[in-house]
């Protein structure tokens, strides 16, 4: 149960630490990473936006060139002098020095009939009246048509531009190279798997776009209604997912279309995600590992705070049980040394008065002679009861103190006689003789001596003999007490657990487990060892070694 | 020679008057009293040469009574009779000036030996004090 709690205080502390530590860290660690992430989209956004302005108005510049340029031809020269073909002939080639775009040039009638042309195709004479740029050219007065092959087999636009003159009407016509048109496209290919094409209003290339797509096939994106500026954005297009930039020309509507490979153009922010996620799950691990650690340190700790305190608290409880029972053996003698002194004296008395001549004549004299000696003997043994109890409550008081192990261990068999009589134990005193004094505390001895007993006792049970030697070594100026048992002896795995606090093997309220441990620690603080030796079957020999204290017995003045 | 004249002091009655009788009866001269105040009464009276005081008494204690009786007439010795035989009573009684202990119940042969080892103490000191008053 116990175990348990710390258990429970172990998961909580983990818990609580984890938390505290580990929501700051995710939190700041998502919080910088999004930040990053939606300035540096912003960024990718804006350098494509800028990108979609830069190449639509390029493209418008160009066809405003164009414009004007055959603008300017019109408006400057009548229809006879266009259809003068040497005349055209030097204007064409004038134009051609400046831009090599213009591939052919031609003027037509109001009838659609093709009046005058110079470039490399035989086109003179054919009739457009039918053709729908005519009639767009004639409603409008200005024309850019879409791409087509036409007749030339060969991807080219026409610019038409109609003049009234007077009460006729005119058409000036000429067709553009798109080779030129098309470079200006794709100057915004970008990276490896970037794209840049042209759409008219009905998603048909105008340009060949470097992946997926011929020129002048249709393509699947939805439809895009006009719109003015730039959009940028990801979107997902017909199965392509990518960034895309898209603005309408000006002078025709053509869309032009900028497309960029997201993984290309994020890859820094796919690797800032990877870092970023690898150092907050570093992070993590760090936290996981020192936390556990740490908990594991201070409950280890405090499990062992805990178990010195419970020793310490029942060494208390022991010996503060000690003190009260010497005052009550202390109060009792004393109670009882007054009576029995009286007695004494009384007796005393009786003696002094029976050596009278008067009444050692009489012929009693003998028989209270003999009854007075009687008393006084028995009053002296109680006197010893009495007397030893005081002794025994004496040495409750912590002292350095000359002392016969022989005697003490006499002392201590005297109390526990009645038991091992009862019991039917033999106990067996082989002394050393003539020992020297142990300069120590008596009272912390016979407790060690009383503990010991007492184990060997309650492992015979009934019937058998406890052993007890005393030995002195000369050499190591220690002495050594044996105490052995014919008990059935300790297991040997046993063993080394004899001496921990709270180990017992006697029934629950029999044993605190706690007379060996106390033992161990009263012998050790004294200087000396308890070594333990046990066979099972045949008994058990506990040997307690003091050292004497290198004093010669003094002589007390 | 004057005569040993012994002073005790016991609440115990019984005690007081039988000890009392057979130290007369040894040729000491004996007289008993049953308290701490009666002893301090009958020392400014009479002169004795050794005091045996019960330690525990009702009223003034062997204690208090001791520190008195060596306050007054620190020649006066002094033994403690104890029926509780710790190390400390008795040790503080010997640190007041007492000569000795003697733990109830004692033998009165013993009794006799510590009075009389007692009284030559109090001899000796007496005579130091006649020949010069130098006392250490």
């Amino acid at each position: 149960m116990k175990e348990k709690g710390y258990t429970r205080l172990y998961w909580k502390i983990v818990a609580t630490t984890l938390c505290f530590s580990l929501v700051p860290l995710l939190v700041v660690g998502f919080s910088i990473y999004r930040q990053f992430s939606v300035s540096f989209k912003a960024k990718i956004m804006e350098s494509l936006t800028t990108l979609t302005e830069n190449r639509c108005g390029a493209i418008d510049l160009f066809l405003d060139e164009r414009i004007a340029q055959l603008n300017t031809l019109v408006f400057t020269n009548s229809m006879e002098q266009l259809t003068d073909e040497e005349y055209l002939t030097r204007v064409f080639t004038l134009m051609q020095m400046r831009s090599k775009s213009f591939v052919d040039i031609g003027i037509i009638d109001r009838d659609g009939d093709h009046v005058a042309y110079v470039g490399p195709y035989r086109l003179k004479g054919v009739n457009y009246k039918n053709e729908e740029w005519f009639n767009e050219t004639m409603l409008r007065g200005i024309y850019v048509s879409d791409v087509f092959t036409g007749y030339r087999m060969f991807p080219h636009f026409v610019i038409a531009i109609m003049r009234r003159e007077g009460d006729r009407s005119w058409i000036l016509r000429a067709t553009i190279d798109t080779e030129i048109f098309e470079a200006m496209v794709k100057a915004a290919q970008v990276g490896k798997k970037g794209d840049a094409f042209l759409v008219n209003k009905d998603n048909v290339l105008q340009t060949t776009p470097r992946f997926g797509g011929e020129l002048l096939s249709r393509i699947t994106y939805p439809h895009f209604p006009r719109f003015s500026g730039t959009r940028v954005g990801e979107m997902q297009l017909s199965g392509d997912y990518a960034l895309f930039g898209m603005g309408w020309l000006r002078n025709k509507d053509w869309l032009l279309i900028i497309k960029e490979d997201p993984l290309e153009n994020l890859s820094p922010l796919l690797q800032t995600r990877l870092m970023a996620i690898g150092l907050v799950l570093g992070g993590v691990l760090i936290i996981v590992v020192g936390t556990f650690l740490v908990t594991g340190a201070v409950v280890r700790q405090l499990i062992s705070t805990d178990r010195e305190k419970a020793v310490l608290d029942a060494s208390l409880v022991q010996s503060s049980k000690m003190a009260a029972l010497g005052k009550l053996a202390a109060g009792i003698a004393h109670e009882v040394n007054n009576p029995l002194a009286v007695i004494k004296e009384k007796v005393g008395w009786m003696r002094d008065l029976l050596v009278e001549e008067d009444i050692s004549a009489s012929e009693n004299y003998r028989e209270f002679d003999d009854a007075v000696r009687k008393i006084d003997y028995h009053v002296d043994r109680a006197r010893k009861v009495t007397h030893r109890l005081l002794g025994f409550a004496r040495r409750l008081e912590p002292v350095q103190e000359q002392v016969d192990l022989n005697r003490l261990m006499d002392e201590t068999i005297e109390f526990l006689r009645n038991e091992a009589h009862y019991r039917n134990i033999e106990i067996q005193t082989d002394y050393c003789p003539d020992p020297p004094d142990v300069v120590s505390d008596s009272a912390q001895i016979q407790q060690v001596f009383l503990n010991i007993l007492n184990n060997a006792i309650d492992a015979i049970g009934k019937a058998g003999v406890i052993h007890i030697k005393t030995m002195f070594n000369p050499k190591d100026r220690e002495m050594a007490v044996a105490i052995t048992d014919n008990g059935p002896g300790i297991p040997n795995d046993m063993l080394g657990k004899i001496f921990d606090p709270f180990y017992t093997t006697k029934e629950v309220g029999k044993g605190t487990g706690l007379g060996l441990s106390i033992s161990y620690s009263i012998i050790d603080k004294l200087g000396g060892r308890i070594l333990v030796a046990s066979e099972e079957g045949k008994g058990t020999t506990f040997t307690i070694y003091l050292p004497v204290n290198s004093r010669p017995k003094p002589q007390i003045l | 020679m004057s005569e040993f004249r012994v002073l005790i002091v016991d609440d115990e009655i019984d005690f007081l008057e039988t000890l009392v009788k057979r130290l007369k009866k040894r040729k000491l001269d004996a007289v008993g009293v049953a308290s701490g105040e009666k002893a301090l009464d009958i020392l400014d009276r009479e002169r004795f040469d050794v005091v045996i005081l019960d330690v525990r008494m009702p009223g003034l204690d062997g204690i208090e009574t001791l520190k008195e009786i060596k306050r007054r007439t620190p020649l006066t010795e002094v033994i403690m009779l104890t029926g509780h035989a710790s190390v400390e009573s008795g040790m503080q009684g010997m640190q007041l000036g007492a000569f000795d202990y003697v733990i109830k119940p004692a033998g009165i042969d013993d009794l006799i030996e510590k009075l009389n080892q007692a009284r030559e103490r109090k001899l000796l000191h007496e005579e130091r004090i006649r020949s010069g008053r130098n006392v250490p």
